[in-house]
């Protein structure tokens, strides 16, 4: 693509992104939720963030991620319920990864 | 993780995570440059767009040959989820139009799960705040380190960021933020059944749309009233 492409493609992208970004806080002013209303919205906010875990994890451009991927990011949530650290939880997911892929798991 | 106990629990909280995101942004710079794109692509989309999911899958469409208003539209579909998210800490970015515009831009999962974290409006703030910000810093100086390293490696840095499980890095932070969250029972049957109905939808849709189907497992949380108090959705064992 040319730079003028690339600028344009750029310059659409970041200009759609913040303007999400603040239309969302903006709402929030005009909407003032009720308290059972707030709890439902941080559910759904943390609904999203779990569908972006699950997709990111098993997927990749729309197929299945393998296998060693999504056992990596398991071992990672297994080790974040028993209370690890953060960073326990990133190493032993990109490790777990990396060593089945070693062993020629996909 | 259970939930930070001091402002120094929170910001080790803060810093690990940037830790964990910076090499997930040195393994996109790499990528961005092995696949072929100039190095002020990545970098500077780091800078204004600062969404690594939509940068990642905005890289793929242009190695593949997408044009800019097809590889526009994937990233900003992968970033409809902003809108609800900032939404959720729409009280937070509450002040100053400048400081509101700045804060709108840190808006990302990571600012947004680690805040709704937080037992209290002033615990929200700073931890927004504080992770917002070094994420941004971390997130820029990793993409600019992963594109010169990336430069220097050739062909063999999207092998190498494979071969050492990088990718499996940023699903292992986002779930590491929300696992307190899921400890309730009625956020996990949102949460699940969300994830269930966004990977069926992934078999058909664009990327970013099924994240936002998921949104049908909130129904689930409609019908229990025994998770009804405030504040505690997101923050799982709270004593």
């Amino acid at each position: 693509m040319s730079t003028a492409g690339l600028v344009a493609t750029l310059a659409a992208l970041a200009v759609g992104t913040f303007a999400l970004r603040v239309v969302g806080g903006l709402l929030r002013d005009r909407v003032d939720p009720s308290p059972r209303a707030l709890r439902l919205l941080e559910v759904a906010a943390v609904t999203v963030l779990t569908a972006l875990v699950a997709t990111s994890a098993l997927l990749e451009g729309g197929g299945p991620a393998g296998v060693a991927r999504p056992a990596g990011v398991a071992v990672g949530g297994l080790l974040a319920v028993r209370r690890a650290p953060f960073v326990v939880v990133v190493l032993a997911a990109a490790a777990t990864t990396a060593l089945l892929r070693l062993l020629g798991v996909p | 993780m259970p939930a930070a106990r001091s402002d120094r629990d929170l910001l080790r909280d803060v810093a690990l995570v940037c830790a964990a995101d910076g090499v997930v942004a040195v393994a996109f710079g790499a990528l961005a440059v092995t696949v072929g794109l100039p190095a002020w692509v990545p970098v500077v989309m780091s800078v204004v767009v600062f969404a690594g999911g939509a940068q990642l899958l905005v890289v793929g469409l242009l190695a593949a040959g997408a044009g800019p208003v097809a590889a526009a539209l994937g990233g900003v579909l992968v970033n409809l989820r902003l809108l609800p998210l900032a939404f959720a800490v729409g009280d937070v970015l509450r002040g100053p139009a400048a400081r509101r515009l700045l804060g709108s831009h840190l808006v990302t999962d990571e600012s947004v799960a680690i805040a709704l974290a937080q037992p209290d409006d002033r615990r929200r703030r700073t931890a927004f705040w504080a992770m917002g910000l070094g994420l941004f810093v971390v997130w820029n100086l990793g993409v600019l380190l992963g594109t010169l390293g990336g430069r220097a490696l050739g062909d063999r840095a999207g092998e190498l960021s494979a071969a050492l499980g990088l990718d499996a890095a940023f699903p292992a932070v986002l779930l590491a933020l929300v696992v307190p969250a899921l400890r309730r029972p009625a956020v996990r049957r949102a949460a699940l059944a969300g994830a269930a109905v966004a990977l069926a939808a992934s078999t058909v849709l664009p990327p970013g749309l099924p994240v936002l189907l998921a949104l049908v497992g909130v129904l689930l949380a409609l019908r229990s009233p025994e998770d009804a108090r405030p504040g505690d959705a997101a923050r799982g064992d709270v004593p």
